[in-house]
């Protein structure tokens, strides 16, 4: 395995706000990371100075050879292509149908015009997220899981090398979080994409990971493998793997 | 002012002043940074827009779209008001000169007034109602449901996709529909003067041709360009500045049209000042 996303001392703050401080993260490629959290500890601010939306006050942040928190407009524009971001609310384009939302990155970010590729490539990926036929629908007319995994085939259209996935299933019932936890290991699988999920949904992520990293204070305060991580002595750790894992007791 | 007491502020060295006055100095200080850094924020997407107009990829489409949704949809209200207020100019012009036995230049002076003013005028202040609000809504719903942010994260420029063709659109439809609210207004007066306040219509037509000039509609028109643009500038600004959810989107929607009007007023009195100067 080798290191795809690798964050070095990665410090954020907004006003007088620390958020992240100094964050040491390494993330392999092909594999399953998930974050875990509090909420408001800088999950989703870590995602998006990973992928150049916002830039650390120190630090580096490097995918493969190229230094992100370095890269000049044009660089961040090339390397977003590499990177799907799956939102937690899917953020789907509500005035675009699911196709023209599946389109829209193939038509701005891979320039394809071709109105015949598009509808076959929508197609291929409705097809793959088992939701075939749904080209004409409005966002507003598809359930949570639904615009969840269209969320996820716009980001996959584009053959990005690293999916990055904000909460994936934060407001869904079990029944269909588990369809989207199902969803997250097939794109790492089937695709063989790597994955990096922020979620708060415990069981979900010590079920489906290759690799956990727990976010507390603006620093990674333990990462490991499920195992190493479930021994773990630090109590902000245990107290959510025991209060996430008591509730499956009951 | 005050409670009477003293503190000794940093700023005014051994000068010592009331807490009510410091409180009140701190509170304008504050709305002055405030305000400051406001018009630097509102400035710099200004120059992003600018920009934007310029670089590739020129989304033609988008901007067919909006002048689709911002003109074609107008023309209704647009001819609505503009005939409902070319109508009452008429009808209070006509009693108002009647007694000078004047009536006859009703015609030329609903038709300069509305080339001039009332024309550019009215068409951006329903404009602003009805597609400055949308403006900001629309673009504020996307920044709170993150869609904002799934643009850039492909690496599409929302300014440059949101903002851009709904200014140049916005600088292409309100002279357009500037020009048809003149004409209807025209009509409008016509009726009234003529038709129901039986007025000699042909002395009304020949002062009419006779004293409304091209420059007239030509800086009704330039006007309404140059409205368009603060409009779709200012509304789209607001758009974009929106958080908090359900109510920054409504709060948003509120200062655009609140700030486009007063702005579009204040830029109207510019550009009057200045065409009178140079050109009437």
């Amino acid at each position: 395995m080798s290191a795809i996303v690798t964050v070095t001392n990665l410090h954020k703050r907004f006003g007088s706000l620390v958020v992240l401080n100094g964050i040491d993260v390494t993330f392999e490629q092909g594999q399953i990371t998930t974050i875990i959290g509090q909420s408001g500890t800088g999950k989703s601010v870590l995602f998006k100075n990973m992928i150049g939306i916002l830039k650390p006050d120190r630090g580096e942040i490097w995918y493969r050879d190229t230094c992100v928190t370095r890269a000049s407009e044009d660089e961040l524009i090339e390397l977003r292509r590499s990177f799907g971001y799956s939102f937690q609310g899917a953020a789907l384009f509500d005035s675009m149908t699911v196709a023209e939302n599946i389109a829209f990155p193939l038509r701005e970010v891979l320039g394809i015009r071709d109105k015949r590729e598009h509808s076959k490539r929508i197609a291929e990926m409705l097809e793959w997220i088992g939701l075939p036929g749904i080209e004409s629908k409005y966002p507003v007319e598809l359930s949570g899981g639904m615009r969840k995994r269209v969320g996820v085939a716009r980001s996959l259209v584009t053959k990005p090398e690293v999916l990055l996935f904000d909460e994936p299933t934060t407001g869904l019932d079990p029944v269909l979080g588990e369809t989207i936890n199902d969803l997250v290991v097939r794109v790492n699988e089937e695709l063989g994409l790597t994955c990096i999920l922020i979620t708060h949904d415990i069981q979900a992520s010590f079920r489906i990971s290759d690799r956990i990293a727990f976010l507390s204070d603006g620093v990674i305060a333990e990462e490991g493998t499920p195992q190493s991580v479930s021994k773990s002595e630090h109590p902000m750790v245990r107290k959510f793997i025991e209060n996430s894992f008591s509730l499956l007791e009951v | 002012m005050g409670d009477g007491r003293t503190v000794p502020l940093y700023f005014a060295g051994s000068l010592s002043i009331s807490r009510g006055r410091a409180k009140l100095c701190f509170v304008i200080v504050k709305w002055l940074i405030g305000g400051l850094e406001e018009l630097g924020r509102f400035v710099l997407y200004w120059g992003i827009t600018l920009r934007g107009i310029v670089r590739r990829p020129f989304r033609y489409w988008l901007i067919l779209e909006q002048l689709e949704s911002m003109g074609v949809k107008s023309v209704p209200i647009i001819a609505l008001s503009s005939m409902a207020i070319g109508m009452i100019f008429a009808l209070q012009m006509v009693s108002l000169l009647q007694p000078f036995q004047a009536e006859v230049i009703t015609g030329m002076a609903v038709a300069v007034s509305m080339a001039r003013e009332l024309a550019p005028v009215i068409t951006t202040l329903m404009l602003i109602a009805k597609n400055g609000s949308a403006m900001s809504a629309e673009i504020g719903t996307m920044k709170v449901t993150e869609q904002i942010d799934a643009m850039e994260t492909m690496s599409v420029d929302p300014v440059h996709y949101l903002a851009v063709p709904r200014i140049i659109a916005a600088v292409i439809v309100f002279p357009v529909l500037t020009l048809l609210a003149n004409v209807i207004g025209v009509v409008g007066s016509y009726v009234i003067g003529v038709l129901v306040m039986q007025v000699e219509g042909a002395a009304y037509l020949d002062q009419l041709f006779t004293g409304l000039l091209p420059i007239d509609v030509i800086s009704g028109l330039i006007k309404a360009a140059v409205m368009g643009y603060i409009v779709a500038l200012i509304c789209t600004y607001q758009g974009f500045k929106t958080e908090n959810g359900a109510q920054g989107v409504g709060n948003s929607s509120t200062t655009a049209v609140v700030t486009s009007s007063v702005a579009i007023l204040v830029a109207d009195y510019i550009m009057a000042a200045l065409m009178m100067e140079w050109w009437f």
